[in-house]
This record gives C-alpha cells, structure tokens and sequence, in this order.
C-alpha cells in the first residue's frame, strides 16, 4: 500500500505531462505550419520558396542570402535591417529600439524577428545579394605590434572574392553558446580577388579576436562577406583622405593599394596615429609606396610623450591636429576614417572646416 | 453558514485581498515590466486572461482527477505542467488566429509561465474551498487585481522620471518603496468584505 501511491503518482503525473505534450505537439502541427510561402526579393529579381513559420533571417539563410547579424538572431545587435514592403506584419515591440521613426515609416525591420507566415515581399540592397559563405585556410600570420596580428587566408568555395575596399567580412568564432560572426575590415586590395586579409588587435576577453589571433597556418577559417556600403570617389581628380587610430588601419590599406593599382598618380593622404612608438606598423612598407607615387603622402603622428629609450622623427600629437596642419583648403576630396569615437568626432570637425562635405566622410567608428 | 456569492469574490481579489498587493504575488514581474503604461497594460491583460483559463482549468483537474485518485499530494506539480503547457497553447492559437493580438501580448505570454500569481491563484482556490462559480469570479479578480496594481505602478513609475529622487533610491529601490505604499492605500479597503 505505502508503495503504491507513489507508483500512482509518477504514473498519473507521466500520463499528465504526455498529454499536455501530445496536446502541444498536435496544436503545432495545425497552428505553426504555415505551409509553403513566396519570398519575394526585389521585386521579382530572386523569387523563392520557403516553408513558413521561421524568421525571414533563417529563411534568407537557408537560401544562402547573408544579412550581416553580429548576435545570431536574437535582436540584440540591430544590424539585420532590410525592408519588408508587405507581408511582414505590425513592427514589434522586440524591434523598436532598433529603429528610428524614419526607418519604421519606410517598412524597415529586423530580419531575426519577422516571423514569414504568408507571402512576404521584401527589398534587399544589390550588396548582400552578392555576399557568400566563404572557406578558407590560413596562408600566413604575422605580429604587427605587440597586440596586433595580421592574418591572411586563401579562398577555397568560392575561390574569388570581389570585394570594394572599405568592405567588411564577418569570421565566425567558436563560442560556448554555438559559433558567432564577427566583423573585420578587408586588408588586403581589390586586385588580389583569391586572398583576403585581415588586420585585428586582441581584446582580452574578446571572442573574436582571440580566435583570429590563435589561428595558425593552414587552420580553416569560414566567414561571410562582403559588406559595407563605402563606394570609393571614381573620379581621378579628387584626393582621398585616410585617417586612422589604434588599430584601424586594414580597410585604409586595402584602399590605398587598390587606389595606386589603377590610378597611379591619384592623390592621398594617409594619417594615422599612434601612442607609442610600439603601436607603429606598416610604416615602412607606406614609405616605400611613398617613393614610388609621388602624389601619396603618409603621416604617422604619436599622441604620448616619447619615452626615454624611443626615437621618433615624425609627428607629435593627436592626429586631427596633423590632419589640419596638412591639408589645404577647398581642394575637392573624399575621406575615410576608421578609429575610435573621439578621435572620428576631432577628424570629422577638422575635415568640414577644411571645406569637406559630411557626404564625403565616411566612417567605421569602433 | 451560507456560500460566499462569486460576486463578492470577484470584487473582494480585486480591492481587499488583491493578490499583488496584500499576497505580494507575482513581483518579478511586476517590477520589471512597470516601466510604462503601454507595456504593463499588455502583461496585465495576458496575466487576466491566463488566470482566469487556469484557474478554470485546474479546478476541473483538481476536482475531476486528483481527488477521485487520491493524489492530491501532487497539486503543485500538476498546477504547475498545466499553466506552462496552457501558455504555450494560448501562445500558438493566438499567433495563428489573432495577429494583431499575439502583436499586443506575444512577448509577455512566455513571462507569465513562470509568474507566481498564477499558480497562487490556483492554489488560494484550493486551499479555500472554492465551488466552480467561486473559482471563476477568483479568477477573474484576482487577475484584474494584479493587472490594476502593475498599471497603477506604471503611472506612478512613469511620472517619477521627472522627479529628483536621491541617487541611492532610484530604480528597483523607489518601486519597492513605492509599492509598500500602494499596498497600505489598498489596506483601506480591508475590512470591507471579507474572504478567507
């Protein structure tokens, strides 16, 4: 007797709970299958066919269309925007604090959480219709300072990229929690299409950047890319300015070399700063590229006192102070600055007052 | 002694033995989801409609099932399976069914799984005694109860961003502050009616 109440029990609680998950399994079965849904892209350019009930990010996925996402779908990092022209529903409140009233006006949601339960139109810039799931191996690493480490990799499905400098590519990592996509600008130029490289400085802690910065030769790296919407000046008269800090250098370079590729006597500016003397890299290689194009110009400034056993014969100071001690007034440019919050502000500043017009600053603040 | 009429239950879960306010049921979520009006009033009215459902529910469980078997022992538990398979239930029919609906309370129904109110509610009807009409007016006032103290909260939260409140206090520490005062205005109505 004293036994069988607790068999009772667990019996009766077991049936209790296969019901209920019988009753849920079914409920499913009838009320999240939405059967087969059109996914319309840009207006009959990608018509496709998906099963319902996902979110637009995975269905897009699935269908091998990238939207960058930093946070894998859980509508934290906002950067999954495209425009959903009908069949996405009400905005909701998970989406909100990504949006401005400008963008929600014009249909712009997050992909990760629009759910696809009819046929669903949407507007996908031309960019990411062009980003691949790439593999790669690691061709070479290479310490730049004591905290910045340059890698390259070789493409191997697909093998070319074609890439704009400026252009960004999303490396996944291994985290605890499945892998992650972290962002890094494209360093190497446009006219090595089988080899991408990049430039990345260790945050202690950082997922990304110790996986990139642990990667050895011939280890398989997986990112997707490109992205970005920096479109280089065309027209050969007007000069490029670059400006950088700490550590963002790699999209200045690809611009640079992919710049003196097909315009050789094109005219820029290259500043970039640094604390210390330690913080210096490629200056050497930009000196050499100096002699060879007249018309480059390639200032290195440091913001720190000199120690006692450095040697420094170039620029002092913050960097917005060189900018503006260099450059003349009024001449038609276009710039690019990469670096942290503060310094992209002094830049930004020095650069309207030297007659540039805020279309023709971009930047890449991190 | 004659039966308390659901009327007055109805009427006394709401003022006199509100469950938020004199049970201090249901405070997680109470506390963070009264930043404003708009959303609390999305949470109160999912918490309505679910401990209404619920209690409902688990009153034909408890009376139809677990007494006849004998296994009242397993209350907790089985009230517990219930709600969270009922939530998830109510969450795909209204997805289905009423868009604009799951829009206004998509988010809060998975938070309302793990709200103590509900199973109190469930529970309080148990323990006492409650016939069926009695467990619907419960229900039903207890979740209007709880859906007007997370509003109220929300408007007096609301109106505090532009007060100097002392730095140390600012935050969860006024809500607290301000929710025991809420709940001595409640006490005002005690005594009114009483339920046990």
């Amino acid at each position: 007797m004293g036994f069988s109440i607790y068999l009772y029990s667990v019996l009766s609680f077991s049936g209790l709970v296969i019901v209920l998950a019988a009753g849920l399994m079914i409920a499913e079965r009838f009320l999240i299958n939405y059967g087969i849904c059109k996914l319309d892209i840009n207006a009959g350019e990608k018509p496709l066919e998906v099963n319902g009930g996902q979110t637009l990010l995975s269905c897009l996925y699935a269908n091998e269309i990238f939207i960058p996402s930093a946070c894998g779908g859980k509508g934290s990092c906002g950067h999954c925007k495209i425009t959903v022209t009908s069949g996405g529903g009400p905005v909701l409140p998970t989406e909100t604090p990504y949006l401005n009233r400008k963008e929600i006006r014009s249909g712009v949601r997050l992909a990760c959480q629009v759910k696809v339960r009819e046929d669903i139109y949407v507007r996908i810039p031309e960019d990411f219709l062009n980003v691949r799931l790439y593999s790669s191996t690691v061709l070479s690493t290479r310490s730049l300072t004591y905290d910045i480490k340059e890698v390259r990799v070789k493409l191997n499905d697909p093998a070319e990229i074609s890439q704009r400098p400026g252009q960004y590519v999303q490396i996944q990592a291994p985290s605890p929690e499945g892998p992650v996509f972290r962002a890094y600008s494209i360093s190497s130029a446009t006219y090595e299409p089988n080899e991408v490289e990049v430039v990345v400085r260790l945050i202690p802690g950082g997922i990304g950047s110790t996986y990139v910065h642990n990667l050895e030769v011939n280890d398989e790296v997986i990112f997707t890319g490109p992205y970005g919407e920096f479109y280089l000046n065309e027209d050969p008269s007007v000069e490029i300015v670059c400006v950088g800090g700490g550590a963002g250098m790699a999209p200045m370079k690809n611009i640079i070399y992919s710049l003196y590729d097909r315009w050789p006597n094109r005219s820029c500016w290259l500043f970039f700063g640094c604390r210390t003397t330690k913080d210096i890299f490629y200056l050497d290689q930009f000196k050499e590229l100096e002699k060879k194009h007249h018309n480059f110009h390639v200032i290195y400034a440091l913001s720190d006192e000199l120690g006692p056993d450095e040697k420094w014969d170039g620029e002092t100071g913050f960097i917005h102070l060189s900018v503006d001690k260099h450059l003349e007034h009024g001449i038609p440019r276009q710039a690019f600055l990469c670096g942290p919050p503060l310094m992209i502000e002094a830049v930004t500043r020095v650069l309207e007052e030297k007659g540039l017009r805020p279309d023709d600053i971009f930047y890449d603040e991190f | 002694m004659t039966e308390t009429s659901a009327w007055v239950i109805f009427i006394a879960a709401i003022f006199t033995n509100n469950i938020l306010l004199t049970n201090f049921l249901g405070m997680c979520s109470f506390i963070a989801c009264s930043g404003q009006i708009k959303t609390s009033l999305g949470l109160g009215t999912a918490v309505i409609f679910v401990m209404i459902m619920t209690t409902i529910i688990n009153y034909v469980i408890y009376h139809f099932v677990l007494v006849p078997l004998g296994l009242v022992h397993l209350q907790f538990i089985v009230f517990i399976a219930v709600i969270a398979a009922f939530v998830q239930l109510v969450e795909m029919f209204v997805e289905r069914f009423s868009p604009k609906l799951y829009f206004a309370l998509g988010i809060f129904l998975p938070l309302i799984t793990v709200n103590c109110a509900i199973l109190g509610a469930s529970l309080f009807m148990i323990i006492r005694n409650y016939s069926f009409m009695q467990s619907i007016g419960f229900g039903l006032g207890a979740g209007i109860g709880w859906a007007v103290a997370i509003v109220l909260l929300a408007g007096l939260r609301q109106k505090m961003r532009y007060s100097h409140v002392p730095k140390c206090f600012e935050g969860v520490a006024i809500a607290m502050v301000v929710t025991g005062v809420l709940a001595m205005t409640f006490m005002g109505f005690a005594g009114m009616v009483t339920i046990q």
